[in-house]
């Protein structure tokens, strides 16, 4: 984990890459497995979840105050719950497609610990302004994330990006990519180049100088 | 506040610094009249977007199942329910209308009646199929078969709603449905050919349909019947009527 930022832009920009919810923190793997099968359901749900993080956060960190500590996370899961229900409702009355596509999914974004955890961990403790900019940062870091496994799913699962064609009609669509199974493989080749790219980045971020110094400091007692 | 700070305020031994403010428990009634509150809140919250959502949500329902009827039936100029009553079909239930099954008979633009459209479910591979069919009771020969909702493997057992082949076997092929599997198709009117890889979603949906007509074909038809000869009557008054 990063140090405790202290500027607005640090809490509005951890989310989304060095603490990205799902490829770093490893929450709300569930929805970013399931319904991934599309871009348009990965953004759809993403913007969902953005919603209630967003909403939940700015209601959870103005009544902070209000709220005694015992019963404090049954109110964050009463004001989740609630942002939940109002986002399944719109989407069932305005894109009832893709509320048919995401199923129990939408329901489900009340047990994303990603939520609850920003509540606890944030929101319950900082200013509104702050809370809003921590919850946009990871919700955007959400969408980002899902976004990229939808995709990524898309393109070789159905040869096409947000239902327009790429690859041509002699492109044989992979099926394995729009099964359970495809979400798994793509989750993990993205972790595995999250990873790669970590560290590589920490390797580059030592001097070299002071490595090979260590290393011989270390190594002199023997 | 910090997590933790009163915790670590409290269990700091006696003695040792200032003294610190203690902590007061909240009573009961607080909790209690807290939760309640936001409960309400919630509730009102909800109730009011529900108000908005609901009339929207019915009428795309709605807007799907006139489509769909439409679809299955071949176009017809109107359509009307028929409700499913004490073995029979008629539009005006003596019961409740709420839990009664429904079919839905189609007129052309001389108000002849072309077709009964018929819903069913039962389950496929995955999860309950459920499916919408046209039936004509004068033939005995499925008009068109449309699937509503499945959950079928995307690739494989999603082809009895996405390839227009198969979904295209069910246009005219009389009752009951034969399913079988394209090597041994012999030209029969009531073979459907089931699609290779997605046998038993193929085979769910010539179950479904079979099911449906064994359980309200008889009903289907005496209302047939009924239909034809109001539609004889009335043209007999037409032509009797006219100089």
């Amino acid at each position: 984990m990063s140090p405790t930022p202290t500027t607005g832009v640090q809490v509005l920009s951890r989310g989304v890459w060095r603490e990205n919810p799902v490829f770093v923190q490893l929450l709300g793997l569930c929805p970013a497995l399931a319904v991934t099968n599309t871009v348009a359901n990965s953004l759809a749900m993403g913007l969902a979840t953005f919603f209630v993080l967003l909403g939940s956060s700015v209601l959870v960190s103005v009544a902070k105050d209000w709220i005694p500590k015992q019963v404090r996370i049954s109110a964050y899961i009463l004001v989740i719950a609630t942002f939940v229900t109002i986002a399944d409702l719109v989407l069932a009355a305005v894109v009832p497609d893709i509320h048919k596509a995401l199923g129990a999914f939408i329901a489900l974004i009340v047990v994303n610990c990603m939520i609850l955890g920003r509540q606890e961990a944030f929101a319950s403790k900082n200013p509104v302004g702050r809370a809003v900019l921590d919850a946009v940062g990871t919700g955007a870091g959400f969408i980002v994330a899902l976004v990229a496994i939808g995709g990524f799913r898309e393109v070789l699962g159905y040869g096409s990006f947000l239902g327009v064609p790429l690859l041509g009609p002699a492109f044989e669509p992979w099926v394995v990519m729009i099964l359970p199974a495809g979400g798994f493989f793509t989750l993990g080749f993205i972790l595995l180049g999250f990873g790669w790219w970590e560290a590589r980045r920490a390797n580059s971020v030592r001097p070299r100088r002071w490595m090979n110094e260590a290393t011989v400091t270390v190594e002199a007692p023997r | 506040m910090r997590a933790g700070e009163g915790t670590a305020a409290e269990s700091r031994p006696a003695g040792r610094g200032p003294p610190l403010p203690v902590q007061v428990e909240p009573s009961s009634v607080r909790l209690v009249s807290t939760l309640a509150t936001a409960g309400a809140v919630a509730g009102l919250a909800i109730v009011l977007v529900f108000q908005w959502a609901n009339p929207r949500i019915e009428a795309h329902q709605a807007r799907v199942l006139t489509a769909a009827i439409t679809e299955v039936l071949g176009g017809p100029d109107r359509y009307e329910t028929l409700f499913v009553e004490g073995g029979g079909l008629t539009f005006t239930p003596v019961a409740d209308t709420a839990g009664l099954d429904r079919v839905w008979v189609g007129y052309d633009r001389a108000g002849r009646a072309v077709g009964i459209a018929a819903a069913a479910g039962e389950p496929g591979f995955q999860d309950v199929i459920r499916l919408i069919f046209g039936y004509d009771p004068s033939s005995g020969r499925v008009l068109g078969m449309k699937v509503l909702e499945s959950k079928e493997t995307p690739g494989l057992g999603d082809k009895i709603e996405k390839d227009s082949m198969f979904v295209r076997e069910f246009e005219g092929v009389s009752t009951p449905l034969l399913g079988v599997k394209s090597a041994r198709a012999t030209g029969d009117d009531a073979e459907v050919v089931m699609i290779t890889g997605a046998t038993i979603s193929s085979r769910a949906v010539v179950d479904i349909i079979n099911h449906r007509l064994e359980a309200i074909g008889a009903s289907m038809g005496a209302f047939w019947r009924g239909e034809v000869a109001r539609a004889e009557a009335r043209e007999a008054a037409r032509s009797g009527g006219a100089p």
